[in-house]
């Protein structure tokens, strides 16, 4: 299997609406792949069918390696401190060695000892991604991580974010509905519009622009927005790896 | 409350007030002594019980009997409740009749408890255990059926099987409910003793409230009932104490 995350024919029906429909998606290995689109698009419920939390009507899911899930909310255990927490998803003796390791990377080793009622939303936030990198997974499935936080606080975690998958090597597929976000985080931006979910744009973000919050992405953002039905304008230019896959 | 020992002074006004009333009452109000005793009466009955080792025998009697029973009834909430709770079979089948049984007056049971276990230890026990199980099954299942779906979520990416679900997610976070319930439960472990006692003993504050009413002695009675409003708080508070101890993890505001 070349790819991380094979899916083909993916449906996902609640009730009379069509959530997924024959929907595809392949993840490279190594790559940022963000799936971005309003709420309701069904990009969520895919995130979910890959994790296991949701069971698709038909389809396959190949998934190559060991996954890790990050929730919108940290839910952290309340009665646990942030190392049990973060301890809490250890299966082995190994992963346990690993738990200072990952609270370090995250920032978190002064508040080890601080239940989840003592944390900001930030922090929170930062011991849950702690929780999932403990069993060292080597896909990311990110389901608007950042979006409960204030706008600061999420470009500090933009920054964190990238930081760990950078360091960790890992495959990350994250959802979002911030543009910004998905441009500064992501290799590759797949825009959804739905329900069913259907790609309407596929985008490249090339290598010196990306991780760069001052880099000119004019027409990377333009063409985001009217994908998503917020700018007029079609973008139709396919230039630094801007490649529209449907109108 | 601002202050602790405000909020002491507030809360033994009442008590206070009563008190003085009461001894006014029984000394220049007309009330007689064969009516509703004096302070005066219940202090030296309380002197004369706790000197003549009575007052150890009953208390020690009740408190042994509200333990046994409320351990009993604990035990078996805890572990129908949990069955009941996780498994939707157990639920179907068992739910139905518990909430039958539930339905019935407790006291109802008092005449078969007798014919079957006569009027030693065990009826009383049983009859406590009756009393106090229901509210403590009631509150723990529906705490496991209300566990937050975004922690068992948590677990369920982790690949956690159902019975660590259980054990480290719905158990733990149902643990408020179990002590809600526990608390109403010995709240009822204490009305139920007293039911059992006042039919049939011969040690116990119960069988001093039916002494006294036989031999028509207030005193006896009031000491009774102060000695069970004096237990009921202590074991209120030793529960509000042991939540504090359990759930200090929780983010409601300071009791």
């Amino acid at each position: 299997m070349r790819h991380a995350i094979e899916i083909e024919g993916l449906s996902k029906h609640y009730g009379p609406r069509a959530v997924l429909e024959r929907f595809e998606l392949f993840v490279e290995p190594g790559e940022t792949l963000a799936i971005l689109g309003a709420s309701g698009c069904g990009k969520s419920t895919l995130l979910r069918c890959i994790a296991g939390l949701v069971r698709p009507d038909a389809g396959t899911i190949a998934v190559r390696d060991e996954l890790g899930f990050v929730f919108q909310e940290p839910r952290l255990l309340p009665w646990l401190t942030v190392e049990r927490n973060v301890a809490f998803a250890a299966r082995s003796d190994v992963e346990r060695a690993r738990v200072k390791d990952v609270l370090e990377l995250v920032g978190l080793t002064p508040a080890a000892h601080l239940l989840p009622k003592q944390l900001s939303g930030g922090m929170a936030q930062r011991a849950a991604f702690a929780r999932t990198l403990v069993r060292n997974p080597k896909i990311l499935l990110l389901d608007e991580p950042l979006s409960a936080l204030d706008a600061l606080l999420r470009l500090e975690l933009q920054t964190s974010l990238a930081q760990i998958v950078r360091e960790t090597g890992s495959t990350a597929v994250l959802v979002t509905h911030d543009v910004q976000e998905a441009l500064y985080l992501a290799d590759r931006i797949v825009v959804l519009d739905g329900a069913p979910a259907r790609g309407v744009l596929e985008l490249e973000v090339p290598l010196p622009l990306r991780r760069s919050r001052t880099a000119d992405l004019t027409d990377e953002r333009i063409a985001l927005l009217s994908a998503l039905g917020i700018e007029g304008r079609v973008a139709k230019r396919s230039h630094r790896g801007l490649r529209v896959v449907a109108p | 409350m601002a202050n602790r020992r405000t909020a002491l002074a507030l809360s033994l006004a009442l008590p206070t007030a009563l008190t003085l009333l009461w001894f006014l009452a029984t000394s220049i109000g007309g009330v007689k002594s064969y009516q509703f005793a004096s302070p005066a009466d219940v202090t030296r009955e309380l002197g004369t019980l706790a000197s003549n080792g009575l007052l150890w025998r009953h208390l020690a009697a009740s408190i042994e009997r509200v333990l046994l029973g409320f351990g009993f009834s604990l035990a078996l909430a805890i572990a129908i409740a949990t069955v009941v709770g996780l498994s939707r079979p157990a639920e179907a089948a068992l739910e139905p009749t518990l909430q039958m049984v539930r339905s019935i007056p407790s006291l109802a049971w008092v005449p078969l408890l007798l014919l079957w276990l006569g009027i030693g230890e065990n009826a009383k026990v049983t009859l406590i255990a009756i009393g106090a199980f229901f509210p403590i099954y009631v509150n723990l299942v529906s705490g496991i059926r209300n566990v937050d779906r975004k922690l068992v979520e948590v677990g369920q990416v982790l690949g956690l099987g159902y019975l660590d679900l259980a054990r480290r997610i719905i158990l733990p976070a149902a643990l408020p409910s179990l002590l809600v319930g526990a608390r109403i439960g010995l709240t009822q472990a204490w009305l139920f003793l007293v039911a059992a006692e006042l039919l049939a003993s011969t040690r116990g504050l119960g069988f001093m409230l039916s002494e006294g009413q036989q031999i028509a002695r207030t005193d006896e009675i009031i000491t009774a009932i102060v000695l069970l409003a004096l237990c009921g708080k202590l074991s209120e508070s030793i529960m509000r104490w042991i939540e504090a101890r359990l759930l200090h993890w929780t983010d409601g505001l300071p009791a």
